[in-house]
């Protein structure tokens, strides 16, 4: 798998409760390419990064992950592959101490214990937490816990990340901290987000998601100045593009 | 809800008591588990009147007590807020043994309230020193030595599984009850009758995040068997620290020290 590509072919999901969640989406995304998927709420963002480590199935279409289907074979190489990140640390971070949830990857992963301990160190080390290792989780703040959210998947070395609304919840400070880490990494990124200014900062390419549908795909500028899209998908420009809220002055 | 917050923070300063450095906290956590369930069982053993015998046992927590660097004060405390529980569970002991056991000069003892002191000695004894073990070593450290002890994997992880989501869920219940509280004002709202579907929120959410966790464990490559590292360091100071405390209760249970030590005074005295 040497290029990380992602290819969604007429992806449709229905939940079992009749949800039609996805109707038709087909996109492409290249290898090391950062990519933003927004859209207003319950327009389907989620549900679709449940399907690019195989969470969910599809109802109709195809998940490609570097060229390979999404089947139980490929399944253990391609959850390696695409490093997840959810929105709420509390959820990833389910081990006693930080240095085991952050080994819990490497271990499933059958790697000697030797390895394990390298990798958990230069994943703290990347997230600035190193001396974090033998703390619980639940003596961090929330800046620490995204931070050692995001090592736990780094530990697996994934060629892809995918995270869900990175920045929610954050103080200025650690969203800043998050946005400089997360433009030093050279994987291929895929982020859900309502923190548009955020995306500006991270993406060159927008994936705008409507009531299960791509409404529309391309360079995060061009789809931030189209406000008529916008204001359809129920987005609105980021506060960075707009004029000052006193001067009017852009 | 103050009182759940305040367990929590409680239990978090018990997490932090236990990264202290002592003598008592480098031991290997297996060591201490062993030697305190064994004074457990050994305090436990006891028949119902012992009250002098049980006093030499107090050797045990205190001399742990004091090479550990604990506060004391919150130890006490915390073995004082379990007495009444104790008092209740010997409370009409009193009562239906009135048979006169001790003669102090002209106070006359029944058995009942020898049991019932008894039973709260015992008490401050074997949760003060379940305490200790906990305040020195750390739930997590316990629950993988009682692995180690052969107790089934599946238990551990239940058990450190419920201590990791405890913060988590008070917090989440906390937040619930207290918006309820607020809405409330100061009456009792609707009653238990808003209770029923508050509850049922929660157990949701749980499910809710029950889910999510399984997802992120899944995707890290989880499939049933946990990996945990295992940090062997059973020595010497261990066994020392076994075998010498489990002769000393040994001792204690089988001699009546008291009286050896009481004949010893008198015969100095006489």
């Amino acid at each position: 798998m040497s290029h990380h590509i992602v290819e969604v072919k007429n992806l449709k999901h229905v939940y079992a409760d009749g949800t039609i969640a996805l109707k038709d989406l087909s996109f492409t995304i290249h290898h090391g390419e950062s990519v933003a998927i927004i859209g207003a709420n319950g327009a389907g963002k989620s549900t679709l990064l449940l399907h690019l480590n195989g969470y969910l199935a599809p109802t109709v279409g195809e998940v490609r992950i570097g060229g390979f289907p999404l089947t139980p074979e490929t399944l253990p190489e391609i959850r390696r592959t695409v490093g997840m990140v959810f929105q709420d640390p509390d959820d990833q971070l389910f081990m006693p101490t930080v240095y085991e949830d952050v080994a819990f990857g490497p271990c499933n992963l059958g790697l000697p214990e030797e390895e394990v301990r390298q990798r958990v160190g230069e994943a703290l080390e990347k997230v600035g937490a190193g001396h974090l290792a033998q703390k619980p989780p639940y003596h961090l703040s929330g800046g620490e816990k995204k931070r050692v959210a995001i090592a736990t998947v780094l530990s697996m070395s994934p060629d892809i990340l995918v995270m869900d609304e990175p920045t929610n919840g954050l103080d200025p400070f650690s969203r800043r901290q998050l946005i400089g880490l997360l433009k030093d990494f050279h994987h291929t990124r895929i982020f859900t987000s309502h923190d548009l200014d955020m995306v500006i900062e991270l993406c060159e390419r927008t994936i705008v998601l409507h009531q299960g549908e791509v409404k529309a795909d391309g360079p995060t500028v061009a789809i931030f100045n189209n406000a008529q899209l916008l204001a359809e998908c129920r987005l609105e420009k980021p506060l960075s593009m707009q004029g000052c809220p006193i001067c009017g002055r852009s | 809800m103050r009182s759940i917050d305040g367990a929590v923070l409680d239990l978090k300063r018990l997490d932090l008591l236990a990264t202290g450095d002592s003598i008592i906290h480098r031991l290997d956590a297996r060591a201490k588990v062993i030697t305190t369930l064994f004074f457990i069982v050994m305090v436990v053993s006891y028949k119902r009147y012992a009250l002098a015998e049980l006093t030499p046992f107090l050797f045990f927590p205190v001399i742990t007590l004091a090479l550990s660097n604990l506060p004391i004060s919150y130890i006490l405390k915390k073995i004082a807020a379990i007495l009444p529980l104790a008092l209740f569970v010997g409370l009409f002991n009193p009562l239906f043994d009135r048979e006169t056991q001790v003669l102090l000069g002209p106070v006359a003892i029944s058995g009942g309230w020898i049991s019932l002191i008894s039973i709260m000695g015992r008490s401050a004894l074997t949760v003060g020193s379940a305490f200790i073990l906990i305040a020195t070593t750390g739930f997590i450290a316990v629950c993988h030595a009682l692995n180690r002890l052969g107790m089934p994997r599946v238990f551990t992880i239940q058990l450190l599984f419920l201590y990791r989501y405890i913060f988590v869920l008070t917090e989440e219940a906390t937040r619930t009850t207290r918006a309820r509280e607020l809405r409330a004002c100061g009456k009792k709202g609707l009653g238990f009758s808003s209770f029923g579907p508050l509850i049922g929120h929660l157990l949701i959410r749980t499910w809710a995040r029950a889910e999510r966790i399984h997802m992120a464990m899944v995707v890290r490559g989880f499939s049933g068997e946990f990996h945990s590292r295992q940090i062997n360091r059973f020595g010497h100071k261990e066994y020392l620290y076994v075998i010498g405390w489990s002769l000393v209760f040994i001792i204690l249970r089988t001699e009546d020290i008291t009286r050896i030590v009481g004949a010893a005074f008198t015969g100095i005295f006489s």
